[in-house]
């Protein structure tokens, strides 16, 4: 196939699932496989599953890093240039325009008091999602994973450290402990 | 320098948050309201109630609202580049080494550690929203309590944990459950 066919079908696919896919980066990854591994037959699905569990192993925005990782698997550097702009183009636009009615309706009495009642909508939302996960990391048993989330949240609710160091510190931790079950293994 | 601002700022949060969905907010918390002031709580709180009803990752939604309010359509391009650069880097760097290498053993007890202070980190920040919905500006207090918005988000909670109803649903609804509420009262 012509590579500009593919960066073409690439550019339309991608900017599609962005603009249509509500509910977060899982969702798009799925999506994605759906398209890419099942309907077009251009990743095999065992490969897919590997780009995926990159992408979501790498910082930032799952969508972004999903795009990232089938452009390039595509087309290299440039496929993953053309995926990554064709996913940042929806978003973009949408809320550049949401930022104009932001600013002009905010003080209309209807939307904000719809606004004001989302906030506690959106409350319950966080809070049913840090339930499940907290659930999920307290039956790994592991007592250092409950000190830590422990301790991560009292310096983040209460004693207002910068989160980037609970992340540094914590990674740190990972290493050193990823280096003694090394050891442990291999005496 | 406020496009730097932006660029740095924007660029923090891609490189630390990992695990994909809330775990941006608290990276973003931190910069645009607590150190640089950009939003307030309050409409750093609906900027997360619009990125929950529109497509795009909470991160690029945020660099964008952030950066148009504060340097306009540069300033939202400059801040969604920062969010986005740290992922392009990583993302193929950690793709040429599994490509190589396949074992992802370092990466794998990495994140093991982090999961448990990325959730501690959404919660904290989802403690952050609820105080700005139930409280506002004011000192926490009994008397200041927005007891119409504490009974929403139980009803919310509630229907969330009960019903396979859809977040955004849920979250409409809470709109509308307010509305009704002031005009009654």
């Amino acid at each position: 196939m012509k590579k500009h066919v593919i960066l073409r079908k690439l550019f339309f696919s991608t900017l599609y699932l962005s603009a249509f896919t509500f509910g977060g980066g899982y969702v798009i990854v799925t999506l994605m496989k759906k398209k890419f591994v099942d309907k077009l037959h251009w990743i095999e699905e065992n490969e897919m599953l590997d780009l995926v569990a990159i992408a979501q192993s790498s910082p930032g925005a799952i969508a972004v890093n999903g795009a990232i990782v089938v452009g390039y698997k595509l087309a290299g550097i440039l496929g993953a240039l053309v995926a990554i702009i064709a996913t940042i183009i929806p978003p973009f636009v949408i809320i550049s325009l949401v930022s104009v009615f932001y600013n002009a309706f905010r003080d209309n009495f209807i939307i904000s008091s719809l606004l004001e009642g989302m906030q506690a909508g959106v409350g319950a939302v966080i809070a049913s999602v840090v339930f499940d996960m907290g659930v999920d990391v307290v039956r790994e048993k592991s007592a250092a994973s409950d000190i830590i989330m422990a301790l991560s949240f009292i310096a983040a609710c209460f004693l207002d450290v910068n989160v980037v160091y609970i992340v540094l510190v914590c990674a740190a931790l990972g290493v050193v402990r990823t280096l003694l079950q090394k050891r442990r293994r291999a005496k | 320098m406020i496009y730097l601002q932006l660029f740095w700022s924007f660029l923090q949060v891609g490189l630390f948050s990992f695990g994909g969905g809330y775990a941006a907010m608290p990276l973003i918390e931190e910069q645009i309201v607590t150190r640089h002031s950009w939003l307030s709580m309050q409409e750093f709180t609906d900027l997360i109630t619009i990125s929950q009803m529109t497509p795009g990752p909470i991160a690029v939604n945020s660099a964008t609202f952030v950066g148009i309010k504060i340097a306009g359509i540069p300033g939202a391009l400059v801040a969604t580049f920062g969010c986005i650069l740290p992922s392009c880097i990583l993302v193929i760097v950690l793709a040429k080494l599994y490509f190589k290498y396949r074992n992802m053993q370092m990466l794998q007890g990495v994140l093991g550690s982090l999961r448990p202070a990325v959730v501690a980190m959404i919660a904290a920040a989802g403690v952050s929203v609820l105080v700005t919905a139930f409280w506002g500006d004011e000192v926490i207090s009994f008397f200041g309590t927005n007891w119409v918005l504490v009974a929403i988000f139980l009803v919310c909670f509630v229907l969330l944990r009960a019903t396979k109803l859809n977040p955004v649903f849920v979250m409409v609804l809470a709109g509308v459950l307010n509305l009704g509420g002031t005009w009654v009262i």
